[in-house]
C-alpha cells in the first residue's frame, strides 16, 4: 500500500479524518466496490433465487 | 484550478459558502422527499406493480393458458381465441414470437388476476394507448391484479426486442362499459336458451 | 513496499516535455497512449454515429430506410460502437491524461498499458466482424435466452479486459506519483474525477465479467441454461455503470475545461469531493432502473437501489450542477465581466468550441438526461415509460448531448495540449458543438416525447403493417418521430464536422512550436499552473443562483407532472 504518512508526517497528524479517507484511492476504491456489491448484486441475485415454485 | 492540488495542504476544514449550503440542504430534502413518496405510493396510491411472480416451466404455463382460453372463449379473431373471463377471477396471457395469446374481454372498473409470462424469449407487455409498461420473462410468472378504468380497444405492443418479427407482435383487450356488458350476457344467454 | 515492486515497472526512465501554456511536465510514454486511444475513439464513434443515423432515418416512419434484418444488426452495432467503444476508449486517454498529465508524473508500466489498448482494439474489432456477420443481432442487451454467436460475447470481455488493465495503469500511476512526490498535498479535483470514473470502471467490469463468460459458454453449448432474470440483474451492474463511468468522466472535464479556459477554481474543494464521494459510493446502485418492470423483485431491493440510496447521488449530481457553473461565474466576474445578473455568462468564451460544448454538455446533461434519468427511475413512474423509445430518449441526453459533447469539447484541448497540432478550420470547429449539441438535444425530446405516446424502443415498424392483428398510434407519434428523424441529421452533420476537424487536424493541422499563439486560446492563468489554488473568497454568485432554481423548479413540476399521469392509469397492484 502506499505510505500516506510519506508526506510531511507531522502535519498529517491534523489531516481531518474525511480528508484523509478522500485522499485515500484504495479505500475509495474498496468502498465503491463493496457496496454496490451487496447492495444491489447480491441482495438482488437473493431476491431472484427467492422467487417460489408455482403451484 | 481544478487541475492543480489544492494549495492548502488541508481543505477540509474551509468554510462552505453560504449559497452551496442551502443549495445542498435543498437538494438533500427533495431527495428524501422523493425517496419517501415511493414509499408512500405503495400505501396511498393505485398503480403499484405487484411482487408476486413464481418461476414455472415455459411448457406449465402454456398449458394454464390453453386451458383458461378454451373455457373462457366466447368467439374467435383472425384465428385467436377471444376469452372473456368473470369480474374477480384468475386470467393469462402468453407472449411468444410473435403474439400475444389469447385476446381478452374484460369489463371496465373490474378486477382481474392476471398471468404473464413467455414460452420462448423476452417479450415486452405494452398496454397501449393506456401506456402500461411491464417486463415478461421466460420461466416466471407474474401476477398482476389489473383493474381497466376506460373501456374501449386496447393493444398490446411489445417493446421488447424479440427477433424479426418483433413488429407484428400485437395483441388486443377489450373493455366493456359495465351496463352493456351485462346486457350483453344477457342476450347470450338468451341466445343460448 | 515500493511502487516498483507492486508494478513490477523499471525504474523512472521516463522522457517528459513541458507543456508551454500550462507549465505540466508531459510523459512521452502517457502522450503516445492518450493519442492512441483518442484516434481509436473517434474512428469507433465515426463508425457508430453512421450506424446511428442508418437507425433514426430507419424509424422515420416516411423514410423508413432500412429492411428489418438490417435494422436490427445496424441497432446493434451502433449500442455497441458508440455507447462502448467510443467513449471507454476516451475515457481510457482521459485516466492518461488525469493521472500521468496533472500530476506531473510519469505513467506506470507503458507497455501493459499497449497491452490493454490492444485488447480493446481486438475486441472491438471482433464486436464489429461479429455483428456485421449477421447472427448476433441481439442488441447491446444481448438479454438470453436469445443467443449471439459465442465470439460476440468474446468480444466485449476482450474489451473489457484491456479497459480493466487501463483503470490499473491509472490506479498504479496514482501510487508512482505520491512516491515520487510529483505533485503536493492532495490529487487535483480532474484527478479525482477520474477516480470515481476509474473506480466505478471496476465494479462495472467485474459485473460484466461475472455474466458475459458463463453467457458465453452458454452460447457455446457448455452451459445448458442462463437464468434470464439473474442475466438481467447482473448484466445491468456493467450496463448501467458504464454509463456512471461517464458521467464521473464528463463532470471532470466540465471542470477541466472551466480551469483551462476561464481560469475558474471550484468554490469549494470540500463539497466539490464529497458530490463525488456521493458517485463513488452509490451511483452504480442506479442499475436497478432496468429492473423496475420486472417480475419478482421485491419493492424494498427497487427502492433502495433506483433511489441510489435516498437520491444521494443525485444530490451529487445537483451540487455538480451548482458548482461548475457557480465556478464559472467567480472566475468571470473576478475576470472584470461584473455588471448585473449575466454578462459573466455572455460574455463567456462563446466561440471556443470547447467552451461551448462543455456549457451545453452541462445544460442539456442537468436538464433532458438528468431530469428524465430521476422520473424514469422512480419505482412506480417507469410502467409509463419502460422499454419505450423515452428510453433512448433520456440516455441520448446524458450519454450523447452530455458525455459525448463533454468528450467533443475537450478534444479541442487535447489536439493542441497532448497532439501539439493548430486545430485546422477554426470556423468549423466553433460551429460544430452548436450544430452537434442542438441536434442531440432533438432526439433526446423528441424520442421522449413519442415514448410518452407508447412508441416502443428497438422496433422496426411502428405502422405494424404486416401484422396478424392491428394498432395504430397517435398521429402526434408519428411527428415526433419525424421530428426525431430531422434532428438525428443534424446531430450527424456535426459528428461528421467534428470527425473531419479531428482527422483533419491529426493530419495536416500546423507543428506546434515554442512561442506559437493559439487559435483558440486557454485562460492566461492557465499558465500559473502552480500558484494559486484554494477555496474561492466569498463569491457573489446571483446568475448561477436564478440558473439552479429554473432548473429546481423544471425537476420538480416535471415529477409531479408524470406522478398525475400514473395516477390516470388503470388500477394494478
Amino acid at each position: 500500500m502506499p505510505p500516506t504518512e510519506a508526506n510531511a508526517p507531522q502535519q498529517d497528524e491534523r489531516v481531518p479524518v474525511m480528508q484523509r479517507i478522500l485522499d485515500n484511492p484504495f479505500l475509495l476504491l474498496f468502498l465503491g466496490v463493496t457496496l454496490p456489491t451487496v447492495l444491489y448484486l447480491i441482495w438482488g441475485v437473493m431476491e431472484v433465487a427467492s422467487v417460489p415454485l408455482a403451484k | 484550478m481544478a487541475v492543480t492540488p489544492p494549495d492548502k495542504r488541508i481543505w477540509w476544514n474551509e468554510p462552505i459558502e453560504r449559497v452551496e449550503l442551502v443549495w445542498i440542504v435543498i437538494a438533500f430534502l427533495w431527495g428524501l422527499f422523493m425517496f419517501f413518496f415511493m414509499i408512500a405510493w405503495h400505501f396511498i396510491g393505485q398503480q403499484n406493480l405487484s411482487s408476486e411472480a413464481y418461476r414455472i416451466a415455459p411448457s406449465a404455463f402454456e398449458e394454464k393458458v390453453d386451458a383458461f382460453a378454451k373455457k373462457h372463449q366466447v368467439r374467435e379473431e383472425k384465428g385467436i381465441p377471444v376469452a372473456k373471463p368473470p369480474a374477480g377471477s384468475d386470467v393469462y396471457i402468453l407472449g411468444r414470437l410473435w403474439q400475444w395469446w389469447p385476446i381478452l374481454e374484460l369489463e371496465k372498473g373490474q378486477s382481474y388476476r392476471i398471468h404473464l409470462s413467455s414460452i420462448d424469449w423476452q417479450h415486452g407487455f405494452s398496454l397501449q394507448p393506456t401506456n402500461i409498461n411491464i417486463q415478461v420473462h421466460p420461466g416466471y410468472e407474474h401476477v398482476i391484479s389489473l383493474t381497466p378504468t376506460q373501456s374501449g380497444e386496447f393493444g398490446i405492443i411489445c417493446n421488447e426486442f424479440c427477433g424479426i418479427g418483433h413488429h407484428t407482435m400485437i395483441g388486443k383487450i377489450y373493455v366493456t362499459e359495465p351496463k352493456k356488458a351485462e346486457a350483453g350476457q344477457r342476450l347470450a344467454d338468451g341466445g343460448k336458451q | 513496499m515500493t511502487a516498483e515492486t507492486v508494478i513490477g515497472a523499471v525504474g523512472a526512465k521516463a522522457e517528459f516535455r513541458t507543456c508551454q501554456y500550462t507549465g505540466l511536465k508531459v510523459d512521452a510514454a502517457a502522450q503516445k497512449l492518450i493519442i492512441a486511444n483518442a484516434v481509436a475513439a473517434v474512428v469507433f464513434l465515426l463508425l457508430g454515429g453512421v450506424m446511428g443515423l442508418l437507425v433514426a432515418l430507419t424509424r422515420w416512419p416516411a423514410v423508413h430506410l432500412l429492411p428489418a434484418d438490417w435494422f436490427y444488426l445496424v441497432l446493434t452495432g451502433h449500442g455497441a460502437n458508440v455507447l462502448l467503444f467510443w467513449i471507454i476508449f476516451f475515457e481510457m486517454a482521459i485516466l492518461y491524461f488525469a493521472s500521468a498529465v496533472l500530476l506531473n508524473s510519469r505513467l506506470a508500466a507503458p507497455k501493459l498499458a499497449w497491452l490493454g489498448f490492444l485488447l480493446m482494439i481486438a475486441g472491438a474489432v471482433m464486436g464489429n466482424v461479429a455483428v456485421l456477420q449477421g447472427e448476433s443481432s441481439v442488441m447491446f442487451t444481448s438479454y438470453p435466452p436469445m443467443m449471439a454467436r459465442p465470439h460476440f460475447y468474446l468480444s466485449i470481455i476482450l474489451f473489457a479486459v484491456g479497459a480493466l488493465i487501463g483503470c490499473g495503469i491509472f490506479f498504479a500511476t496514482l501510487v508512482i506519483a505520491k512516491e515520487e512526490r510529483t505533485y503536493e498535498g492532495s490529487i487535483p479535483l480532474v484527478t479525482f474525477g477520474a477516480l470515481t470514473a476509474a473506480i466505478i470502471a471496476v465494479f462495472t467490469i467485474a459485473s460484466g465479467a461475472v455474466i458475459l463468460i458463463p453467457t458465453m459458454l452458454w452460447s457455446m453449448g457448455l452451459i445448458s441454461d442462463i437464468d434470464p432474470l439473474l442475466y438481467k440483474v447482473v448484466w445491468w451492474g456493467m450496463g448501467h455503470s458504464s454509463q456512471q463511468i461517464n458521467v464521473s468522466a464528463h463532470v471532470s472535464i466540465w471542470y477541466l475545461t472551466a480551469a483551462l479556459l476561464i481560469g475558474a477554481k471550484p468554490l469549494s474543494e470540500k463539497v466539490s469531493r464529497t458530490a463525488f464521494l456521493m458517485y463513488i459510493l452509490f451511483l452504480q446502485l442506479a442499475s436497478a432502473h432496468h429492473l423496475l418492470a420486472e417480475p419478482g423483485l421485491d419493492a424494498s431491493w427497487k427502492i433502495v437501489n433506483t433511489s441510489y440510496m435516498m437520491y444521494l447521488a443525485v444530490m451529487g449530481s445537483m451540487v455538480h450542477g451548482l458548482t461548475v457553473p457557480g465556478a464559472i461565474e467567480a472566475a468571470q466576474r473576478r475576470n472584470g465581466f461584473n455588471r448585473g445578473m449575466f454578462e459573466w455568462l455572455r460574455k463567456a468564451p462563446w466561440g471556443h468550441p470547447a467552451f461551448s460544448a462543455m456549457f451545453l454538455s452541462l445544460v442539456f446533461f442537468g436538464f433532458i438526461g438528468g431530469i428524465s434519468g430521476v422520473v424514469l427511475g422512480t419505482e412506480q413512474l417507469n410502467v409509463l415509460m419502460h422499454n419505450t423509445i423515452y428510453v433512448p430518449g433520456h440516455f441520448h441526453g446524458t450519454v450523447v448531448a452530455g458525455t459525448t459533447l463533454a468528450f467533443m469539447g475537450a478534444t479541442y484541448l487535447v489536439l493542441p495540449l497532448i497532439f501539439q497540432r493548430e486545430i485546422l478550420w477554426p470556423k468549423l470547429a466553433k460551429m460544430q458543438p452548436y450544430l452537434f449539441g442542438i441536434g442531440a438535444a432533438g432526439i433526446s425530446l423528441f424520442m421522449m416525447g413519442a415514448g410518452t405516446l407508447g412508441v416502443a424502443r428497438r422496433h422496426w415498424d411502428i405502422t405494424f403493417s404486416d401484422a396478424n392483428l392491428s394498432f395504430a398510434h397517435s398521429a402526434g407519434a408519428f411527428l415526433m418521430m419525424g421530428l426525431n428523424g430531422i434532428f438525428a441529421i443534424i446531430a450527424a452533420v456535426g459528428g461528421a464536422i467534428y470527425v473531419v476537424v479531428v482527422v483533419g487536424t491529426v493530419l495536416f493541422g500546423e507543428k506546434i512550436k515554442g512561442g506559437h499563439k493559439l487559435t483558440f486560446p486557454l485562460h492566461a492563468g492557465g499558465g500559473a499552473v502552480a500558484s494559486h489554488y484554494g477555496s474561492e473568497k466569498t463569491p457573489k454568485l446571483p446568475g448561477t443562483i436564478i440558473l439552479v432554481t429554473i432548473f429546481f423548479v423544471c425537476f420538480v413540476l416535471y415529477y409531479f407532472i408524470n406522478w398525475k399521469y400514473l395516477s390516470e392509469l388503470w388500477l394494478f397492484r
